[in-house]
């Protein structure tokens, strides 16, 4: 589904990916981990067109995306949920989900949609028109989750979708991500918390100061004696 | 004062008012999306008004279909300064896109000198705008129940299209956050010309209501109501089209009052406005209606 060749990029003066390779294939959990400042969002970010590639090739759906804009990206089906929420505060509930479908005009489809997130996030149903800046962190970060599924992603990226939450909203998160798999979207999935990572992927690249230094599956990289010594803090 | 000179300024000062909150609204909607002082707002305003004068000098259009025209032009010229002086600066720091407005609002106004020339131009007033009728003792010129009504309409167009489409909650969250607008698949280039061709048109509809009022054109008439408006988008709050509405109003009524009732200060009637600006940013930094 998204395969990612050589790619090198340039970030404020600083070679953050130097020449990185990867796939992700349909209907797969695929997670990148590592330290901070390894260039796992920046990947992230480059597919999405938010920062361009120095050099490399993005293939999405077999079609070459390196050079394409953002909006385009998204109208076909690859949709990154930003690290940090990134709801839009100034809104209500109901229009960060409008926003989300943004791209798509099919509006029957949109409301089952929509039915579909707010029983995935019961909370978000009762908050529909409070405005995005009066919701708690964990209920941010679920509304941001949701805002992405409203746009019915092929492959759904989440850059850090754990970060800051406490450990029974993490579970959740972790839980809802698989749902969202279950239903046939392909997940790219960033991820400082390892250990939760690895146990929901099928396959897992490790970046270090933008190279991959390792790869496989999830359960073998749980076992890597590498990983667990920098990454599992055993 | 007597109450029928009182009601007379109150009508110049509510039919200014809706002006200035028409011309605001183009100051407050380019900061709320680009984080950047327009100056070139007043000098599309002048052009507005001289588009007019040449459709029907030039072009012999009756004045409805020229009116029409010029605010299609101003709209157009609104969208090429956006495309020409910010859009290549727009990952420049700010104070680049700052100088190129600078810049930009003097190359109007040197082009309107060169080719329109530096003379005033008398403007072309229906009968029923020059007309004045009389309630009663109160004295009011056709322009002012003109005036505010067509203000309301076109602010009401404009809140139904900031509020009510999709293309108005991508202002909203382009207003908020670049990145993730576009990671919701908003075109930052279309939504950024929209937003100044919505404001270049109200800047237009607000150049012929004042060059109704005021029937003389030329190059330098945007200056004042230029920054009168900007002024307006300050005390409601740079960035909110509420705040500009009011401040609009607010500073238009305000105008007139001043000289109405201090006579002495009318020569310093703009200096007066700041002074009420600096107070507002006193109490409330953010201006009236400003967030955070």
């Amino acid at each position: 589904m998204l395969k990612v060749e050589n790619l090198n990029v340039y970030y404020g003066g600083i070679h953050a990916l130097k020449g990185i390779s990867f796939d992700v294939s349909k209907g797969k959990i695929i997670t990148l981990i590592g330290a901070n400042g390894a260039g796992k969002s920046t990947t992230l970010r480059t597919i999405c067109s938010l920062v361009r590639a120095k050099e490399g090739k993005i293939i999405f759906k077999d079609k070459d995306i390196t050079n394409i804009s953002t909006d385009q990206i998204v109208k076909m089906g690859a949709v990154l949920i930003p690290e940090g929420r990134r709801i839009f505060p100034n809104l209500t509930v109901q229009e960060n989900l409008d926003l989300g479908a943004f791209v798509r005009e099919d509006k029957e489809e949109i409301i089952k949609d929509q039915e579909w997130v707010c029983k995935l996030f019961p909370r978000l149903k009762e908050r529909l028109w409070q405005k995005g800046a009066t919701l708690s962190g964990g209920e941010q970060q679920m509304l941001a989750v949701a805002r992405g599924l409203m746009s019915r992603p092929k492959l759904l990226m989440l850059d850090e979708p754990s970060l800051g939450l406490a450990p029974l909203l993490v579970k959740e998160i972790f839980e809802i991500i698989q749902r969202i798999h279950q239903e046939g979207i392909t997940i790219l999935l960033i991820e400082q918390n390892a250990f939760a990572a690895l146990k929901i992927a099928d396959y897992a690249y490790v970046l270090e100061t933008g190279r991959i230094v390792l790869q496989g599956t999830g359960e073998e990289l749980l076992r890597n004696e590498e990983v667990r010594k920098a990454y599992l803090g055993e | 004062m007597s109450l029928n000179i009182f009601l007379q300024n109150l009508s110049n000062g509510i039919s200014l008012g809706c002006l200035f909150a028409l011309v605001a609204i183009g100051y407050t909607m380019v900061y709320g999306v680009l984080r950047l002082i327009n100056f070139a707002h007043g000098d599309i305003f002048m052009m507005a008004a001289f588009f007019v004068f040449y459709a029907m000098t030039i072009f012999s259009l009756p004045w409805g279909i020229a009116c029409l025209v010029a605010i299609i032009l101003a709209m157009v010229l609104g969208r090429t300064i956006e495309r020409v002086a910010y859009k290549p600066l727009r990952n420049a720091p700010r104070i680049s896109s700052l100088c190129s407005a600078i810049g930009m609002s003097f190359l109007l106004e040197n082009f309107a000198i060169v080719v329109f020339g530096g003379r005033p131009k008398s403007f072309y007033r229906p009968e029923f705008f020059a007309k004045t009728f009389v309630l009663g003792e109160v004295r009011v010129p056709g322009v002012n129940f003109v005036t505010p009504i067509v203000s309301i309409v076109f602010l009401l167009i404009l809140s139904y299209i900031v509020y009510r489409t999709k293309t108005g909650l991508a202002m909203r969250a382009i207003s908020k956050d670049f990145d993730t607008a576009m990671l919701m698949g908003i075109n930052l280039d279309r939504t950024i010309s929209f937003t100044f061709m919505i404001g270049s048109g109200l800047a237009a509809v607000g150049a012929i209501l004042w060059a109704l009022r005021y029937p003389q054109i030329w190059p330098f008439m945007g200056v004042f109501p230029g920054w009168r408006a900007f002024t307006a988008a300050i005390i409601g709050g740079i960035g909110s089209i509420r705040g500009a509405m009011v401040g609009g109003f607010l500073v238009g009524l305000l105008t007139i009052m001043i000289v109405a009732f201090l006579p002495e200060l009318a020569g310093y009637k703009d200096a007066f406005i700041f002074v009420i600006l600096i107070f507002v940013l006193l109490f409330k930094p953010e201006g009236l209606f400003g967030e955070e």
